[in-house]
């Protein structure tokens, strides 16, 4: 088999790891919120919830979660008598999610708190309730400050697929890994792989960079 | 004789060790201009502060508009901490005007003005929009509603954190050293907003301030304070000319000196 | 049994102790790895940094691009491209040093942006008054500018030591004996992954806290003003 045999099942998986990119960003994304609001709040119960969430999924491997997620999960399960055994899909793009929320959360939870203290008085002096303060003054200051980390992250939620195909999810990974198997031609297949990945990581830097300038508007040069 | 319509009872605040006000009597009488003058620490700032409720007091009972401020009344009859709903009503009598401007710096000046109308008081948009065009038209910033914050002078800014708190219709306004943070010739522009307020509306108005002259033209009583208590108050004209505390006096003097 | 230690199934408390011996034989593993992967990273990344410092393009250029794509490509292909390619170029080495030397590459596009984000953080004026006093320009750095950019590289370098410690399981793809895979052969021959690989988990966060408490600890300890120099 020459290289541009390889393209098609490599590009088979790339597909399948553009896919997980983007149901884990979101999910991540969804969860980076709820954390890092969670964190902030006053009520004690939430912000224990949240901190505890945050410490753990960042104290801890990305794949020993992965494989907690999909090997220990359905054991815990039937000793409670419910069947928890998840998909490799699920088990993937939930650890992936739960792993990349708990560092958005941080960065959520900085960039609230970056926002200056006079600005919570000037809405508590007119009156604002919390809630609103949050969401109408409070986020769209924070939001652009958080956009360079979320870059980051986003990046590094992309490579982290790559583990997914230890849980035998067909993406780029799997693919470049069921070649070489086959073909035992490893330097052509993985810098192939390397390639297409760093490939995929600069359309989401791009991407990125591009959504990072809309949510500047908000910011309109404060500062 | 009028009930007045801020009253400051004995309130002592701490901050851990360190008091600031210490068992303060203070009385303010409904459309009064009053200003409160004295040196950095005296608590000049914090009985704004308390009565916008951004500080709670330590003891003592403060009184807006015949009704406890930091306290409501319990089924007894006794007084209670207040909690926030209190709290809330309570800060809709007033409004203030803070030395750094604190407005919105994602959002216009016309939506700084009428976000809080529409989303605090529940007022159409279309109310909002008008009461908003009538405040920039009384503060002189018309053809910059559709300017962001970062886009206007320090004196602009501040006239629109003016027009932002009238915008909410309070009964009191409270304005924190609103000139202190201007270059020099942008002081007059916002002073002159304020005095056209003090000269047209019989809002109760209690300005801290280090600008004495202007002080002297708006005000029907200048306090002093000094060490977390009033030490002397009386109207402008005798207050300036003629103090009877030494502490005053040297003041006034360092002050006017300077100036 | 696993490196000849049995484990004792009778009951789930029994299973969890006996088996800890062994997943603390893997996390010496783990902490071999992480602190050989740091020290590769960090020698590395001293080397990228300085390369895209130097003023010819033709040097600096090259550098950057190289860093760029350790950066955005994922540490699992880097380590399968060093594990099957390096032989068939006649390099063999041990899995574990395969999986070290992944680590530290990867790891080593990051120091050295640490490095040039601390060095470039002293301020313009340390080193237009090391001019102003006719300093030399290799004592200005070695006296002057590394001193004060020490303190300020540590903390970002204490994080990726951990997040190398994390990333330690994924060696386990290459048959490096580290914690994780120690748990999933344990698991693999008794059908209870539960345990073992709950108990990784709490090891990892136990090594996570120690790991940031020093590097935490070591921030306080460094005046931020610089290594003092007597």
């Amino acid at each position: 088999m020459d290289w541009t045999q390889y393209l098609n099942p490599l590009m088979q998986g790339a597909l399948v790891t553009i896919e997980l990119t983007i149901y884990s960003t979101i999910l991540g994304a969804i969860l980076s919120f709820a954390a890092g609001i969670g964190k902030t709040a006053r009520n004690p119960v939430i912000k224990v919830i949240a901190a505890t969430y945050i410490e753990i999924f960042r104290g801890t491997s990305l794949l020993v979660q992965l494989f907690w997620l999909y090997f220990a999960l359905p054991v815990a399960g039937q000793a409670m008598g419910i069947d928890l055994r998840l998909p490799p899909v699920v088990a993937g793009v939930l650890a992936l999610s739960l792993n990349i929320g708990a560092y958005g959360a941080e960065v959520v939870r900085g960039a609230i708190q970056a926002v200056s203290k006079d600005q919570y008085e000037a809405a508590k002096a007119l009156n604002f309730t919390p809630r609103k303060t949050l969401w109408r003054i409070a986020l769209p200051q924070a939001i652009p400050e958080m956009m360079p980390a979320f870059g980051n992250l986003a990046i590094q939620n992309l490579k982290d697929t790559a583990l997914v195909s230890l849980i035998s999810l067909s993406d780029l990974a799997f693919r470049a890994e069921q070649l070489r198997n086959f073909t035992q031609d490893s330097t052509t297949i993985y810098t192939m792989a390397l390639f297409m990945y760093f490939g995929l990581a600069l359309v989401l830097t791009a991407m990125m960079k591009l959504l990072e300038r809309y949510v500047s508007r908000w910011r309109v040069g404060a500062r | 004789m009028t009930e007045p319509i801020i009253k400051f009872d004995k309130v002592v605040k701490a901050f851990g060790s360190f008091v600031v006000l210490n068992k303060l009597d203070f009385e303010v009488k409904p459309g009064e201009k009053v200003t409160i003058i004295g040196p950095s620490g005296s608590g000049k700032s914090t009985v704004l502060r308390i009565l916008m409720t951004l500080e709670p007091i330590t003891d003592g009972v403060v009184y807006v508009d015949g009704q406890p401020l930091w306290h409501e009344k319990s089924e007894d009859g006794s007084l209670k901490p207040a909690g926030e709903p209190h709290l809330r009503k309570m800060r809709e009598k007033m409004g203030m005007v803070f030395q750094q401007f604190n407005l919105f710096p994602h959002m216009t000046v016309r939506r700084n003005i009428t976000e809080a109308p529409i989303q605090v008081l529940g007022i159409a948009k279309s109310e909002a929009r008008d009461r908003a065009n009538e405040l920039l038209e009384m503060v002189g910033l018309t053809e910059h509603a559709d300017k962001y914050p970062h886009q206007l002078s320090g004196g602009q800014q501040q006239r629109v954190g003016i027009a932002r708190a009238l915008a909410m219709r309070p009964k009191i306004m409270l304005f924190d050293e609103p000139t202190s943070a201007l270059d020099p010739e942008l002081v007059g522009e916002v002073l002159n907003v304020i005095r056209k307020l003090a000269e047209e509306h019989d809002l109760t108005m209690l300005l801290v301030t280090h600008e004495m002259n202007f002080a002297r033209q708006i005000s029907d009583r200048v306090c002093f304070f000094d060490q977390g208590r009033m030490l002397e108050e009386a109207p402008p004209e005798e207050l300036f000319t003629n103090p009877k505390e030494q502490r005053t006096r040297e003041f006034l003097k360092a002050v006017l000196e300077g100036n | 049994m696993l490196f000849g230690i049995p484990w004792d199934t009778s009951s789930n408390l029994a299973f969890a102790v006996s088996i800890l011996p062994i997943l603390l034989i893997g996390l010496w593993v783990t902490i071999q790895a992480t602190v050989l992967g740091f020290f590769i990273a960090l020698v590395v990344g001293l080397v990228w940094a300085a390369l895209k410092a130097a003023p010819t393009r033709v040097i600096s250029w090259p550098a950057a691009v190289i860093t760029e794509f350790l950066r955005d490509t994922p540490l699992l292909i880097q380590l399968f491209f060093l594990y099957y390619v390096l032989p068939e170029f006649g390099i063999i080495l041990p899995a574990f040093m395969t999986g070290a030397l992944a680590l530290g590459l990867q790891y080593s596009a990051y120091t050295s942006e640490v490095y040039r984000a601390g060095i470039e953080a002293v301020p313009r004026g340390q080193h237009e008054a090391s001019r102003a006093l006719n300093l030399t320009g290799r004592r200005t750095f070695t006296h002057i500018v590394l001193p004060q950019a020490i303190p300020r590289i540590i903390p970002a370098m204490g994080n990726y030591l951990v997040s190398i410690m994390k990333d330690v399981p994924l060696l386990s793809v290459v048959t490096v004996l580290e914690m994780l895979n120690v748990a999933r052969i344990i698991g693999d021959r008794t059908f209870n992954y539960l345990i073992p690989l709950t108990m990784v988990g709490g090891l990892y966060l136990i090594m996570t806290l120690i790991a940031s408490g020093g590097v935490r600890f070591l921030d306080r300890r460094l005046p931020k003003t610089g290594i003092p120099l007597k």
